[in-house]
């Protein structure tokens, strides 16, 4: 039988202040570990989401994304006629939509920030059935009206209901905002695609996407075959989850990968410090261990009750740390999106799985800070260790 | 019946052999124990005696498995304990003997009942059975009212029976008393060493001790004296009390 993970507890809580430090030490990495990776969860949660899987987004073949596209008026009927598009009261549901982007004053920073305006006709609202107006009313179409998403307000000012703003030479009215269930587009402006063309001199037959609501999402692929086929355009056609998702992929890397560099770095203090804690508990019971190896408890049950002492240490410190980071959970944030340089707000998303994968660092960082110390309590020899103050 | 002659019959419970220990510090070497022979009988109780240096632990770490010899060998109820892998002697440990340490060795974060407990974590009783082995031994010891208490909240004289509990409770083969009393009160001491005889003389214990208090010697049946790594005379101590 094992040594009582009772004694292990117990000189814890014994030696509660190199405990304590290993402790810490251990929760920082942790709650830097999960924060970077709930950022990044975060950012690419609202950018994914904000597709849906019964959409799907049109562009010029071999666009990046919809800013560098351009789909003229004639390929968007011959995208209306496609087979597998939704039809309602008022015909195909298709959305073909103008983007630009503005600059508006951040509130609080003294600089500005880039906003995504996109140009829609009401059919928009249709198209994406989760974006919701949540206070005032839609744009009338023809007149320079702006319906702002619910972050663009808390972004940017100037931009509240009612207010007026100027921009691309126009001026323009908050007249709605809308609710989208925290994607991509409650960071946006909507507007009636044919003014924001006008005040920005675009070509009147051109729009960058269009963006077509399908039967079902397995109507994609008669959908995609019939368009790619087709000799009058040369478009290219993504489910618009996964065009968005592939939005996300630069800046969520970017963030996984600095956030597990400054984890590691991290990472391999908090072993040290393990090593410390671990190294010094041996070294003060040095004659506790000879005393039970002499009783008779093999250097396996030694190595092991060492090892679960260091879990113990790691365990509570990747539970700390995660406590520690799981208010950030919903907390609202922003950045660039450098797929369309604009502001994009989006929330930290601490997940399960995010916390399993924290605490399993904790553990990973526990084990290796706790291993060699075990191996040199089971290898002192015995006669000499006995005699140990 | 004890020898150190090399010549007694081989039903001797512990029977050493040519026994030596070299150390080696530096270039030098120092040899520890030399050529040593002894027979130790079931049931006796022997005081090992001597300068300090002379290799009194050294013969007690040799003869509980502790350490392992240089030369010679150790034989232990049949089985020599000299041949044996690591893992087979911590096993053999487990099982044939008790020891007693000078500063109780007791684990400071358990209490009384769980030190003594230790050794029959090795078994295979069950959690009731240990239980009941434990009461016993702290019985034995009169210590069966101190079972919830720390190490700390013991006087020096309690946790060296709680230590001489712990030495008893797996019923082992026989008992290694390094300097039991060392660190003791003569009262305490006393204590200590009546316990000890009552194990022999009431349990039929096998007990083996280190000592340089010539008063601690005398409860022995028999005093071996070690100088120099060599056993040197023998003296017959009282008859047993």
């Amino acid at each position: 039988m094992a040594i009582p993970l009772s004694y292990n507890v117990r000189s814890l809580a014994a030696r509660w202040t190199s405990t304590v430090v290993a402790v810490l030490g251990i929760a920082g990495t942790v709650g830097v570990f999960v924060a970077m990776l709930s950022l990044a969860r975060g950012f690419e949660a609202t950018l994914v989401a904000s597709g849906s899987a019964r959409n799907a987004i049109v562009r010029r073949a071999g666009a990046t994304s919809e800013m560098d596209s351009s789909v003229m008026l004639e390929q968007v009927r011959v995208v209306e006629d496609a087979p597998g598009v939704e039809r309602g009261d008022s015909g195909p549901l298709v959305s073909p939509e103008v983007v630009v982007i503005a600059s508006f004053p951040l509130r609080g920073r003294g600089v500005e920030g880039n906003a995504q305006v996109r140009g829609v006709s009401l059919k928009a609202l249709a198209v994406r059935p989760t974006v919701k107006i949540v206070a005032g009313r839609a744009f009338q179409p023809g007149l320079s009206e702006l319906l702002v998403g619910r972050n663009v307000a808390a972004s940017y000012e100037g931009l509240e209901l009612g207010q007026t703003v100027r921009f691309g030479g126009g001026t323009w009215t908050v007249v709605g905002v809308f609710d989208s269930g925290g994607t991509a587009y409650d960071s946006e402006l909507w507007c009636d695609y044919s003014v924001l063309r006008q005040v920005y001199q675009r070509p009147l037959n051109m729009f960058q996407s269009a963006t077509a609501r399908l039967t079902s999402p397995a109507a994609l692929t008669g959908f995609k075959d019939s368009l790619t086929s087709d000799p009058r355009v040369t478009v290219q056609i993504d489910r618009e989850i996964d065009y968005y998702a592939k939005q996300s992929r630069q800046l969520t890397t970017l963030i996984t990968v600095l956030g597990s560099i400054i984890a590691v770095v991290m990472g391999i203090g908090a072993v040290f410090g393990a090593l410390n804690t671990m190294y010094s508990a041996v070294s003060e019971r040095t004659r506790e261990i000879a005393t039970l190896r002499a009783i008779g408890f093999g250097s396996g049950s030694i190595v092991v009750s060492f090892v679960v002492e260091a879990l113990c240490i790691a365990l509570v410190g990747g539970l700390v740390g995660c406590a520690v980071v799981l208010p950030l959970n919903g907390l609202t944030t922003g950045t660039i999106n450098w797929q369309t340089f604009s502001h994009l707000a989006f929330a930290f998303r601490v997940t399960p799985g995010l916390l399993a994968m924290g605490l399993a660092f904790a553990l990973l960082m526990g084990l290796v800070g706790g291993v060699p110390p075990a191996v040199r309590a089971a290898r002192a020899p015995i006669a000499f260790a006995l005699r140990e103050l | 019946m004890v020898s150190i002659d090399g010549r007694a019959d081989s039903k001797s419970l512990i029977r050493a052999r040519g026994l030596g220990k070299t150390y080696r510090r530096g270039g030098e070497q120092i040899h520890v124990l030399q050529g040593l022979n002894l027979d130790v009988d079931a049931s006796d109780f022997v005081a090992f005696m001597g300068p300090s240096g002379s290799g009194k632990t050294t013969l007690l770490n040799l003869l509980g498995g502790l350490d392992v010899p240089s030369e010679g060998s150790v034989t232990v109820a049949g089985d020599e304990i000299t041949r044996m892998s690591g893992a087979k002697l911590t096993a053999w440990r487990a099982r044939h003997v008790g020891f007693v340490f000078q500063m109780y060795n007791l684990i400071p974060v358990l209490t009384a009942f769980q030190n003594v407990e230790l050794p029959l974590l090795l078994t295979g009783l069950s959690k009731a059975e240990r239980r009941s082995h434990v009461e016993t031994a702290l019985a034995v010891v009169g210590l069966d009212d101190r079972m919830r208490h720390y190490p700390r909240q013991l006087s020096g004289g309690q946790e060296q029976r709680v230590g001489i509990a712990r030495a008893i409770v797996a019923d082992p083969t026989f008992l290694l008393c390094d300097e039991p009393t060392g660190d003791l009160d003569r009262k305490s001491a006393d204590e200590v060493l009546d316990l000890l005889d009552r194990l022999v003389r009431d349990h039929g214990k096998t007990v083996l001790l280190v000592t340089h208090d010539p008063r601690a010697a005398e409860h022995a049946r028999l005093i071996l004296h070690l100088e120099k790594g060599v056993l040197v005379e023998s003296v017959t101590a009282s008859p047993p009390r």
